[in-house]
């Protein structure tokens, strides 16, 4: 099969609502979307308490966040497999090779992302804050809800930053997923599978729709970054 | 026992404030009553920005401390002293929501947030402004919205920190109208500035601070007429003091 006729039929199979071609979109979009909403649960409190906070150490444990945002997602992969497998520590659930394993992966990989630039957002605001926080009696820690707020439309692109991270990639979930016909197979882990066997036009079609994805994603954050132009001044 | 109905006056006792190994604010003794304008006047460096974050318990002394009338300057459990700064912090908010956090933040039921928002708007000439995005507005509207913010929180005394260095004359003029109908309100006011011509247009009373130590208290009339001090002197003459 050449490139152009794999290429008009994976766009008859986007077109077409192929079932199972929606079934992939569907599952990566889910997996991904519930990866970045339990990251974003824990990373936005926990990225806003590393800035307010002083303790011995603070200053390697944001080097060592910093430098998760670089994880390559196969290692990430690796170390989840390892959890989960029926040997570790949290074996006993039998996760391994599910969709929650999946989810799991890929908030590790983009939880490093939005702690630290949470992290770094919060710091140089509450910098602007922190007194006239402090005279209205927001001191310490309960200054955050107020930062966060204000960076509402920043940390909007880190949560985003994340989602790109976590839809693009393929190693986490390949490795902790199995890449199973109807059950974990994602948009990414079927290109490589289906292009290794030679069924372009599904390849073709998955990839157009992340490459969608992707301007989606850029066109909320500019979306995003705009809106936060009109209140910061 | 006698019911305390005021947080003033407002006594500062031996205040000290060290950083680095030098003393910045050195062994302040001065009292503030109700009522009037306070100038804590002096050049750059002299302390008059730290001796108010002191008072206003943004800082803590080194040594001495400074007692009120009322604990902390907290009645019934409300805080009742407000600061406004040099550079206005504007939330990323609008005007309104701007008074509101503030209001939010002092514990202020919800449901009388707004209704206080939108009084403090109406009495300082900003409603028209109400909706825009505050760090939008001009440094003078910024200003006055901090001033206006702090009102709400209707504080027996004020501190303001050089409201007026960065703005132009008319924008400086209008916050000195704003201080007179407070003054005229009954608010206290505590004010630092170097600038000498607008504490003689509307202070009553000059502390004059020269590195870190009170050097003068006086009436203002009389501190402008008839300085005490040589270094007062020297400042009224502009002669450079540091």
């Amino acid at each position: 099969m050449d490139v152009s006729a794999a290429f008009s039929a994976a766009i008859d199979l986007i077109i077409g609502l192929d079932p199972g071609f929606l079934g992939i979109v569907r599952l990566s979009l889910g997996v991904t979307l519930s990866a970045v909403l339990i990251a974003a649960i824990i990373g936005l409190p926990l990225g806003a308490l590393l800035a307010l906070s002083r303790f011995p150490g603070r200053g390697g444990v944001i080097v060592f966040v910093n430098a998760m945002m670089g994880l390559p997602p196969v290692v990430a992969g690796l170390v989840i497999f390892l959890l989960l497998s029926r040997s570790g520590p949290i074996g006993f659930l039998g996760l391994l090779f599910s969709p929650s394993a999946m989810v799991l992966a890929q908030a590790v990989l983009v939880l490093p992302i939005i702690v630290a630039i949470t992290r770094q957002l919060t710091e140089n605001l509450h910098g602007e804050y922190r007194e006239h926080l402090a005279s209205v009696g927001l001191t310490g820690f309960r200054a955050i809800p107020t930062l966060l707020w204000d960076g509402r439309f920043a940390l909007a692109t880190a949560i985003l930053a994340g989602f790109g991270r976590a839809s693009a990639e393929v190693g986490a979930v390949l490795i902790v997923g199995g890449n199973i016909a109807g059950y974990t197979r994602t948009m990414t882990t079927a290109i490589a599978l289906e292009t290794s066997k030679g069924d372009l036009p599904l390849a073709l079609g998955l990839g157009l729709v992340l490459i969608l994805l992707t301007l989606v994603i850029n066109a909320v954050t500019y979306g995003a970054s705009r809106a936060g132009a009109r209140f910061a001044g | 026992m006698r019911e305390t109905t005021s947080i003033l006056p407002l006594s500062a006792e031996d205040l000290s404030f060290e950083a680095g190994g030098k003393l910045l604010v050195s062994q302040l003794r001065f009292a503030i009553q109700r009522g009037g304008l306070t100038a804590l006047l002096g050049p750059n460096g002299s302390g008059k920005s730290l001796t108010l974050r002191l008072c206003h318990g943004l800082i803590r002394p080194s040594a001495g401390r400074v007692a009120w009338g009322a604990e902390k300057g907290v009645l019934a459990g409300v805080k009742r002293h407000a600061m406004v700064f040099q550079k206005p912090v504007m939330l990323r908010r609008s005007a309104r929501a701007n008074i509101v956090h503030a209001l939010a933040a002092a514990g202020v039921a919800r449901a009388e947030r707004q209704e206080r928002a939108v009084a403090a708007l109406a009495r300082f000439g900003l409603d028209a402004l109400s909706e825009n995005p505050a760090r939008l507005l001009s440094g003078g509207e910024q200003q006055r919205l901090a001033i206006a913010r702090a009102w709400s929180l209707r504080p027996e005394l004020l501190f303001l920190d050089e409201p007026c260095s960065q703005l132009d004359p008319g924008a400086t003029r209008q916050i000195e109208e704003m201080l007179a109908a407070l003054k005229a309100e009954g608010v206290t006011l505590v004010m630092a500035t170097h600038d000498m011509a607008q504490a003689r247009r509307i202070a009553d009373r000059v502390l004059f601070l020269h590195r870190g130590r009170l050097v003068e208290d006086s009436p203002a009339a009389s501190f402008f007429t008839a300085p005490a001090s040589a270094e007062a002197r020297a400042f009224i003459a502009g002669e450079l003091l540091w």
